[in-house]
């Protein structure tokens, strides 16, 4: 195989790490700032935190993809194409990086947070000294699976015209017509991404183990 | 006026519940709900599970709302929210059936967390306070343990040492032997008898009459979510006044 296909699936690669390095993390905080919305005592944030959880989670990722691509220069808002679709990769995973937070905020048994509240912690001190430490491992797994959803994911973006992994991996076939060669490397790139990101979780997950 | 022992009695209470209601959905929990606990008294609330004793404790430091009514702390309405509402509570303490204490945070740091994080105490001088308290408690040996290894009568006496390191005005103890082998309830006692005798102000939901005769300065007799009656505990365990009251006393004493 000639060695500018390495090239443009390489070139591809580094797009898939940038867009899923940007998503993921833009996920993260969204999300989070979204969980405490939705257990926070305030009524009008926790309705808005659900209502956010149901639209985006019950879209189709490539639906939004296409609505937010070309959607959004419709209404005058005109980004590049790349950051548009790490925005709505971003702005869909949150919805699932709340729910794992959420669930895994339910795991700290309800007397803990009622004698922190009892003892005159704040909302935020609870948040903070008691309910995080101790449902931080618990939510380890789920966010690695996240992780390795959202970064296969990455590869709708080559339906908008992405040229990420999967996309050179099409340009890759239409050039040299060999699907099955370019197809395949790709697929050992993928799972090596997400093969590595599961060990990397596990780690993190024994890292941040209660004594006890 | 002079003042002399008749006007000590004028004093306004501590505590002052006035008219109090609460509802959960349709079933009415607090019925008009009026209980006084003077600065220093030891108030015991007595009554059938479900009668809404928990309710009541849970409502005086704002664990729930009310639909009606006035809590008043030394003359301070409990406020609803916010920060005003949390300094409050650090003045009440509450003591769980089931402990609560901080799975992932050693004995020692159980106890200061609150007075460093809520009083901004100095760490060290939290440590040196929260050992202390650990000895009153018959547990100086355990600072370093985690909860978990602990039993539940040392638990629990953990969890009355971190009620004391806040410094409470009053404080709440909702069941605090139930959840308890039998061999461990003298011990938890033990120390809430010395409390009492220190001059805590206390309200104490127990099905612990032994005590409620022993450490009690009145006892408050509730049924499906009223006072029924406020008499002292050898008035109220020789005379009860009440024919709920007697029928309780005697399905209680029957075991
Ligand atoms: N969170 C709740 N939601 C609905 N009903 C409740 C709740 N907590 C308590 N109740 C009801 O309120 C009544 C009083 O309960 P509680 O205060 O726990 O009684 P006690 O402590 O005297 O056993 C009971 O009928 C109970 O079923
Ligand atoms: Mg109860």
């Amino acid at each position: 195989m000639p060695t500018g296909v390495l090239d443009q699936l390489g070139r591809g690669l580094l797009l898939t790490v940038e867009m899923t390095a940007l998503a993921f993390a833009g996920a993260l905080v969204l999300g989070v700032l979204l969980a405490v919305c939705r257990i926070s005592p305030v009524p009008p944030l926790r309705l808005a935190g659900a209502a956010y959880v149901t639209a985006f989670r019950n879209i189709p990722l490539l639906v939004l993809l296409v609505l937010f691509v070309f959607g959004l220069p419709e209404v005058g808002l005109l980004y590049p194409l790349f950051a548009t679709v790490a925005l709505t990769m971003a702005l869909y995973w949150a919805a699932f990086v709340c729910e794992v937070v959420r669930s895994g905020v339910r795991t700290v048994p309800r007397g803990q947070i009622e004698a922190a509240r009892a003892l005159g912690l704040t909302f935020t001190q609870c948040l903070r000294h008691v309910v995080i430490p101790q449902s931080l491992r618990s939510m380890v797994q789920p966010l690695g699976n996240v992780f390795i959803g959202l970064t296969l994911g990455t590869s709708l973006a080559a339906a908008v015209g992405v040229p990420e992994l999967t996309g050179q991996a099409q340009l890759v076939t239409l050039k040299y017509d060999n699907p099955l060669t370019s197809f395949a490397l790709t697929t050992v790139v993928y799972v090596a991404i997400t093969l590595t990101s599961g060990v990397i979780a596990g780690r993190i997950e024994r890292k941040v183990a209660i004594k006890r | 006026m002079a003042s002399g022992p008749g006007s000590a009695a004028r004093v306004d209470a501590l505590l002052q519940l006035r008219r109090v209601n609460k509802h959960y959905g349709q079933s009415h929990v607090l019925r008009d709900v009026d209980l006084d606990v003077h600065a220093g008294e030891v108030v015991v609330l007595l009554g059938a599970s479900g009668s809404g004793k928990s309710t009541l404790c849970r409502c005086v430091n704002r664990l729930e709302t009310i639909d009606s009514g006035e809590i008043v702390l030394d003359g301070t309405p409990i406020p609803a929210e916010g920060r005003e509402l949390a300094r409050l509570r650090a003045q009440v303490g509450m003591v769980f059936q089931s402990f609560n204490l901080f799975g992932h945070r050693t004995v020692l740091d159980n106890i200061t967390l609150a007075p460093v994080r809520v009083r901004g105490l100095p760490r060290e001088q939290a440590e040196a306070r929260a050992l202390e308290l650990l000895d009153r408690v018959g547990l100086a040996d355990k600072a370093a343990a985690h909860p978990a290894q602990l039993s539940g009568g040392q638990q629990q006496r953990v969890a009355i040492a971190r009620t004391l390191a806040m410094d409470p005005r009053l404080i709440l103890f909702d069941e605090p032997t139930s959840a308890l082998d039998p061999e461990m309830i003298g011990e938890v006692l033990e120390v809430m008898t010395e409390l009492a005798a220190e001059g805590m102000t206390m309200l104490v939901v127990t099905h612990e009459m032994g005590f409620a005769r022993r450490a009690a300065d009145r006892v408050a007799f509730m049924d499906q979510g009223r006072i029924l009656e406020t008499a002292p505990p050898d008035v109220f365990f020789d005379r009860p006044g009440t024919d709920r009251a007697r029928d309780f006393l005697a399905r209680i004493l029957r075991h």
